[in-house]
């Protein structure tokens, strides 16, 4: 990527100089407008106060449990509906690369359901599966589905021809050419899939969890709103922010590992 | 995350009518199929709904009283205004912050880390805090769009000014061209299809969060016709719903790529 500069060169200490001064302007304005007195305390709590509500989250339970108990409820949801998602997704998208009349007969549908928002799952998600850990399940998949497959069939359709007739030329029957030619070409195309994946997926959780279920940050989130204490939503949400740089962390580790193992 | 350009442009040969015909055949099949089941009893509309009972649920919706507290029409005018409303906001924002941002390493350096902070916070999990704050009225979903639609916009505006051609940048600097004219004849020009790109993005963010946001609070729209069917174990409404959302999604996605066809004639 150029980067391109209109301004001709703010100096590095400058333009370090700015991005901190960025990041404690935004909480210095935020401290400040929470002491001022302009908005109710109780709507509008300091950093520091959600900062200790974070830390008392993490030892005595509200709402059934700590935040570390309704953090490992959500991941488990999360879980069960990314590798689902991904279970299927990554196949079918793959066969559907490769076998024109799957892709006929399956895109129709894809196209149709792709336009309904997951969230619009949420009635039929509680009514088929229940409120436990089937319906918010459904929601994550229907969230992680379409990126999982959509790559996946990138992948398989755009691998280069010339290696298939290369492999085949060379003597390599229909399992070889799959697994040694076909697979590993695919394979960038569905990782970086699966990290858009799991990206919706984990948005999908929260807005599952903040409509069905009696466990979770989400669920936490809610009787928070419920009592009215905000400090309790605004660390829910930082809570589910750093999650998520979490997966996204460790999907960008794998990818690389996977990357150069395959690579060589 | 999930704001980069994930989906493909569609399928790139979708030219013969032999494709076509196929695909209207598997839905075709999956319709009879539907019809075929419910008139043998296998669908019973306990979980699913019968081709009758979705009828019965447009008829209803439809009628003089309505459902969920109003009309169809007056729930998907609800609905639309909202999203056209934040999504214009959220433009009228992302796109020129985005610009700022890609234009100037010094804005960029300013306001990105402030931005990075907060952008893994996904949409949905400001729902809480919105109804808190604005309660359940068009303030709060017009806000919660916003924080959606935001990002999308201001990344790929950004993306977009940062990758123009620098020998263009340098060209009109040689010809003397000052800030202004830099930035409407040639930042603004180089970076439209990346603006589109995102604000195609903002668009299906805005419809999503806004019909999250109806589910779980809102006295009219499509969400709430959601979660009123949802609470009355109402099969039949709840797919006629559904079937508007992913109509109405559809239909706005493809405005917006016509109108991409119309002002951008020389991508295609």
């Amino acid at each position: 990527m150029a980067q391109v500069s209109v301004h001709t060169g703010p100096g590095r200490k400058e333009l370090l100089f700015l991005s901190c001064a960025g990041v404690v302007g935004f909480f210095a304005g935020w401290h400040l407008l929470s002491v001022s007195g302009w908005f109710p305390k109780q709507f509008l709590p300091g950093p520091v106060a959600v900062l200790e509500t974070i830390v008392q989250l993490s030892r005595e339970k509200y709402s059934g449990d700590t935040l570390w108990g309704h953090l490992a409820a959500s991941l488990g949801r999360f879980g069960v509906g990314f590798l689902l998602a991904a279970a299927i997704g990554i196949p079918l998208g793959l066969l559907m690369g490769w076998f024109r009349w799957l892709d006929d007969i399956v895109s129709p549908f894809f196209e149709a359901l792709r336009f309904v928002a997951p969230i619009a799952w949420v009635p039929f998600a509680g009514l088929w599966f229940g409120t436990g850990i089937g319906g918010p399940t459904l929601i994550i998949f229907s969230g992680a589905f379409p990126p999982c497959l959509i790559n996946a069939y990138r992948g398989a359709k755009y691998v280069d021809r010339r290696l298939v007739e290369a492999a085949q030329t060379l003597g390599a029957g229909g399992i070889r050419i799959t697994a040694e030619v076909l697979l590993p070409a695919s394979l960038p195309s569905i990782l970086a899939g699966l990290r858009v994946s799991a990206g919706i997926g984990w948005q999908s959780l929260v807005g599952a969890e903040l409509i069905v279920v009696a466990s979770g940050v989400g669920y936490m989130m809610v009787q928070g709103q419920l009592n009215v204490a905000t400090t309790i939503v605004m660390a829910g949400m930082i809570a589910i922010g750093l999650v998520g740089v979490v997966i996204d962390f460790a999907l960008r580790w794998f990818e690389i590992r996977i990357k150069q193992s395959w690579g060589r | 995350m999930s704001d980069a350009a994930a989906l493909p442009p569609r399928h790139e040969s979708i030219g013969s009518g032999h494709r076509i015909a196929i695909g209207m055949a598997a839905l075709g099949v999956a319709i009879a199929a539907w019809f075929v089941c419910s008139a043998a009893g296998v669908i019973t509309g306990g979980r699913f709904p019968t081709p009758s009972d979705v009828y019965r649920a447009a008829l209803q919706i439809t009628g003089a009283n309505g459902y969920a507290g109003g009309s169809l029409l007056q729930h998907v005018w609800q609905s639309c205004r909202l999203v056209l409303l934040g999504f214009a906001v959220a433009v009228s924002t992302g796109v020129p912050v985005g610009l700022t941002m890609g234009a100037s390493r010094r804005a960029d350096a300013l306001i990105g880390p402030v931005f990075s902070l907060l952008r893994p916070i996904p949409p949905l999990a400001w729902i809480p805090l919105a109804i808190l704050w604005l309660g359940l009225g068009d303030t709060a979903k017009i806000f919660l769009i916003w924080v959606a639609a935001f990002a999308p916009a201001l990344i790929n505006t950004y993306v977009g000014v940062r990758n123009v051609d620098p020998t263009l940048i340098e060209a009109a600097r040689v010809h003397g061209a000052r800030s202004r004219r830099m930035l409407f004849d040639v930042l603004v020009p180089g970076s439209l299809p990346m603006i589109f790109t995102g604000l195609r993005l903002s668009l299906q963010a805005s419809w999503t969060t806004l019909v999250a946001a109806e589910l779980l609070g809102a006295f009219t729209g499509l969400g709430k016709v959601l979660s009123v069917a949802a609470l009355d174990i109402y099969p039949g409404m709840i797919l006629f719903a559904m079937l508007w959302v992913g109509l109405l999604g559809a239909l706005m996605t493809r405005s917006l790529e016509w109108l991409e066809v119309k002002l951008l004639p020389w991508l295609k």
